[in-house]
C-alpha cells in the first residue's frame, strides 16, 4: 500500500497532512492484564489514555515503575493490542475497515526497546540485523544492505567495522546504536523510544542524546519519548504526559509543566530529583510511600492516598483532564484544578 | 565518642583486584586507597566497571577466593581483613561491618519472612532468644519505618514493594548495629519519589547511629545528597577525591569535569550536551599511563606514558591528572610545557565524535 517507496530510508514521501495536525492519536487506550491471584482481578496497566502526538514533535511520556508507560508503548504500536479504545495514524483508523493496518502502521511507526542486548538477534551480524527490517518489506538483498550501510554510519557506526560483528561484541551504547539505526531502516515517520538511554553510563547516554536529537533534525522524524529521569525529558521533549498508575495526570508543554506544575503529583516528582547541589539537600521527602498496586487502584483520583491535599471528593469524583483559565495545552487531572469540585482549595492552586 | 586520637574506621592501601581466568586477566581494581573517619560518608561515584563494586565488596572479603586476586591492605576498625581467619571473618560480616545491596530481591532469601532473617542475623551476632531478637526486629522495621512493623515482620520479601523491601534490608543490616555500613547503589533500583525517601532514611540513621558509611553509586545527584566525601573512580583507580561540595562545584579531574558536564541537569534544549566521547577501556587491555587519556580533550604526550601520580593541590583534595598543580605552587608542575587554566573544562568540539 501507498506511494511506492523511496531509495533513501530518509525520503519522506507519505506525509499527507498539514504539519499541524497530529500524526498520532490515542483516544480512551486501556489494556488490562488478568492475574490469577486474586481471581478476577487485572492489573490496570492503561486504563484510559487519550493524547496525541504532533507532527514533528517530541512527546516525553514520565512515570515512576508500573505507572504503565511501556505498556502504552506497546500499545501504540499494536505489539500488544488494547482491551478498548482507538488509535489514529494520520488520520487513518489503524487496524480499522478504511483505515491503516498493523502492518502499514509498523513501517512508519518504529520502535526503541530499553535492553539494548535482548533486543537484538546474537545470532545476527549487526549489518544483517540492521537490513532485516527492509528486506522483510520487499526490497532486494543489496539494496538492504546499502541502507543498512548508510544508516549504520548516520548512528556514527563505521559500517565496514561494525556491520560484521555480533552484539556481544559491541558495547552497550554501541548496541543501542544499532538498534536506533535497525528501528530508522525501514524509513518511519515516527520512533517510539521507550527508555532508550537509562541502561546506558551518564557519558554515553549523552552521547546518544545528542545523536537522537541530530536524527530527528535530519530525518524529520517525530518522537515518543519514554523515561523515568525528568531530567532527561526536559532537555529533549516539546510537551510531556505525566503518568500514574494508568492514567495520565498531566499534560502540557514542558516548560510550563516544569515551571508551573498543576498536579501535587507532578510536584512531587519534580522535587523528588535530586538537586545536584550538596549545599541544597533535599530535607523532606516530596511524597511517602511507594505506589500502589495497579490491580487494585484506589477509587476517585489514583494519586489521592499519596496525596496531602486529598479530600472526600478526591475519593468520590475520578478526576477529568482539564485545563485552567479555559486554556488546553496544558492539562492536569485533580480536583484542585477545577473551581466547581468540591474541593477547599479548587481555583486557588 | 573517644576523645583520643580518632582511630580510623576503615584505611584501604594499594587494593588491586584481578580476576583470572583462564583465557584472560580483568584488572579491576588497580591501585586504590582511601580511607574513612568513624561518622564519615564517603562516596563512590563511578560507571558500570570502573571497580567500584569490586572495592566495596573487598571490605568485607567477599569476592571469590579461587578467582580474585586480591593485593594490598584493608583494615577495618584496626583488623587486617585479608588475612582473617574464616571464623572472625563471620564475625566481621553483618557484626561490624554490614552491606545493603541494589537488588533486594536476589538479596533477600525468598522463601523465609523478612522477620526470620533479621532474627537470624541477631542470633548468630549477639547471642540472644528467639523473643528478645523478634522484639528488636520489631523495633528495627520501626526504626526504617515500615508502616505497620508488627504485620511486616511476617511477611515475604516477594509481598512488599521495593521501597519496604529496601527498608527491610537496611533493617536487617542495621540489626547488629555496625560501625560501617556498606551500601552498594542501595537506590538505583527504585523510583525518584522511593529513592529521595530512602536517601533521606539513610542519611538521618547514620548520623543517628554514628556509623561511618560508603556509599557507591553512578549519580552524581545522589552523590550530592549523601556523601560527606567523594572518590570518583574510572578503569579501577580513584582519579579525584575530596569534599562533596568542591568536587562537585569545582572538578579537577577532566573525567569528573566530563561527567558533570555530561549529565543532563537543566541543559538548554536545542543544544547538544557536553558529551565525552569514546566508551571507558576494556579492563582487560588497559592503556598505558592515564586510563581517560584516549577520551580526554586536554592529554598530552605523557598522559600515555605513566599513570598520573595523585596531586593533592589543596587540603582534603586528590586528582590524579598531570595538569592539576601540585599542592599550591603550580610552578612546581612535573610537566612544565602545560600552562593550566583554572577554568579547565571539555571543549565542545569533543562532542561531535563517536564511539
Amino acid at each position: 500500500m501507498g506511494p511506492p517507496p523511496d531509495q533513501s530510508p530518509t525520503a519522506n514521501p507519505r506525509v499527507v497532512g498539514a504539519s499541524p495536525q497530529s500524526l498520532l492519536r490515542a483516544h480512551d487506550l486501556r489494556k488490562h492484564f488478568p492475574v490469577k491471584v486474586p481471581r478476577g482481578k487485572s492489573v490496570r496497566a492503561v486504563d484510559g489514555v487519550s493524547f496525541s502526538v504532533r507532527k514533528g514533535e517530541t512527546l516525553g511520556i514520565v512515570g515512576e515503575s508500573g505507572c504503565g508507560k511501556s505498556t502504552l508503548a506497546r500499545l501504540l504500536l499494536h505489539l500488544l493490542a488494547p482491551d478498548a479504545g482507538e488509535l489514529t495514524f494520520d488520520g487513518l483508523a489503524v487496524g480499522e475497515p478504511g483505515g491503516i493496518s498493523v502492518g502499514a502502521l509498523r513501517r512508519q511507526v518504529q520502535m526503541v526497546f530499553q535492553d539494548s542486548y535482548s533486543s537484538l538477534n546474537p545470532r545476527m551480524p549487526v549489518r544483517d540485523s540492521v537490513a532485516f527490517g527492509p528486506f522483510v518489506q520487499g526490497k532486494p538483498k543489496s539494496e538492504a544492505r546499502g541502507i543498512a550501510r548508510d544508516i549504520l554510519s548516520r548512528v556514527g557506526l563505521d559500517p565496514d567495522f561494525f556491520g560484521p560483528r555480533y552484539p556481544h561484541e559491541l558495547s552497550g551504547g554501541q548496541k543501542q546504536r544499532v538498534n536506533i539505526a535497525r528501528a530508522l531502516a525501514v524509513g518511519p515517520r515516527m520512533v517510539i523510544l521507550d527508555e532508550p538511554v537509562s541502561a546506558l553510563d551518564k557519558s554515553i547516554e549523552a552521547q546518544v542524546l545528542n545523536l537522537l536529537r541530530d536524527l530527528k533534525r535530519q530525518l524529520d522524524l517525530t518522537y515518543v519519548f519514554i523515561s523515568h529521569d525528568l531530567n532527561v525529558v526536559q532537555y529533549l521533549s516539546d510537551r510531556v504526559l505525566v503518568m500514574y498508575l494508568g492514567r495520565v495526570m498531566e499534560l502540557g508543554p514542558v516548560e510550563a509543566v516544569y515551571e508551573r506544575p498543576q498536579h501535587p503529583y507532578t510536584r512531587a516528582l519534580l522535587s523528588s530529583r535530586p538537586s545536584m547541589d550538596p549545599s541544597q539537600r533535599i530535607e523532606q521527602p516530596p511524597i511517602i510511600g511507594d505506589p500502589p498496586s495497579p490491580i487494585d487502584p484506589p477509587s476517585g483520583c489514583r494519586f489521592r492516598t499519596r496525596c496531602r491535599f486529598a479530600e472526600a471528593v478526591c475519593s468520590a469524583v475520578d478526576p477529568a483532564l482539564g485545563g485552567s483559565d479555559g486554556q488546553q495545552s496544558h492539562v492536569a487531572a485533580c480536583h484542585m484544578r477545577d473551581p466547581l469540585s468540591q474541593h477547599s482549595l479548587a481555583g486557588s492552586a | 565518642m573517644a576523645a583520643k586520637r580518632t582511630q580510623l574506621l576503615a584505611e584501604v592501601r594499594d587494593l588491586t583486584v584481578r580476576f583470572v581466568s583462564r583465557e584472560d586477566t580483568v584488572y579491576a581494581v588497580n591501585g586504590v586507597s582511601f580511607t574513612v573517619q568513624p561518622g564519615e560518608v564517603l562516596c563512590i561515584l563511578g560507571e558500570s566497571g570502573s571497580g567500584k563494586t569490586v572495592t566495596l565488596r573487598a571490605l568485607m572479603r567477599l569476592l571469590p577466593a579461587r578467582r580474585a586476586r586480591v593485593e594490598g591492605s584493608v583494615r577495618v576498625a584496626g583488623q587486617d581483613v585479608l588475612a582473617m581467619p574464616p571464623r572472625a571473618l563471620r564475625d566481621l560480616r553483618g557484626g561490624l561491618v554490614a552491606m545493603v545491596f541494589q537488588e533486594p530481591m536476589t538479596a533477600l532469601d525468598p522463601v523465609y519472612p523478612i522477620g526470620d532473617q533479621i532474627i537470624e542475623t541477631l542470633r548468630r551476632h549477639t547471642g540472644c532468644d528467639r523473643g528478645a531478637a523478634r522484639r528488636r526486629a520489631l523495633e528495627l522495621l520501626e526504626l526504617v519505618r515500615v508502616p505497620s512493623a508488627a504485620r511486616r515482620l511476617d511477611a515475604y520479601p516477594h509481598e512488599l514493594s521495593g521501597g519496604l523491601r529496601q527498608r527491610a534490608m537496611i533493617a536487617m543490616a542495621l540489626s547488629c548495629k555496625p560501625r560501617l555500613l556498606l551500601a552498594d547503589e542501595p537506590t538505583t533500583a527504585l523510583d525518584a519519589t522511593v529513592q529521595v525517601q530512602l536517601l533521606i532514611l539513610l542519611r538521618g540513621l547514620q548520623r543517628e547511629l554514628g556509623m561511618g558509611m560508603i556509599f557507591v553509586t553512578h549519580d552524581l545527584g545522589v552523590a550530592a545528597e549523601i556523601g560527606d566525601t567523594i572518590a570518583v573512580m574510572y578503569a579501577g583507580r580513584i582519579v579525584e577525591s575530596g569534599p562533596v561540595e568542591r568536587v562537585m562545584r569545582a572538578p579537577l579531574h577532566p573525567y569528573t569535569v566530563g561527567l558533570l558536564a555530561s549529565t543532563v541537569h537543566g541543559q538548554p534544549r536545542g543544544r547538544d550536551i557536553n558529551a565525552i566521547p569514546g566508551s571507558p577501556p576494556d579492563l582487560r587491555r588497559l592503556p598505558p599511563g592515564c586510563s581517560f587519556a584516549p577520551r580526554c580533550a586536554r592529554r598530552l604526550p605523557v598522559c600515555r606514558l605513566a599513570v598520573p601520580e595523585p596531586r593533592f593541590p589543596e587540603p582534603g583534595r586528590m586528582a590524579a591528572c598531570v595538569a592539576v598543580p601540585t599542592s599550591s605552587s603550580p610552578a612546581a608542575d612535573a610537566t612544565p610545557k602545560t600552562s593550566f587554566s583554572p577554568d579547565f573544562s571539555i571543549r565542545p568540539g569533543a562532542s561531535g565524535s563517536r564511539i
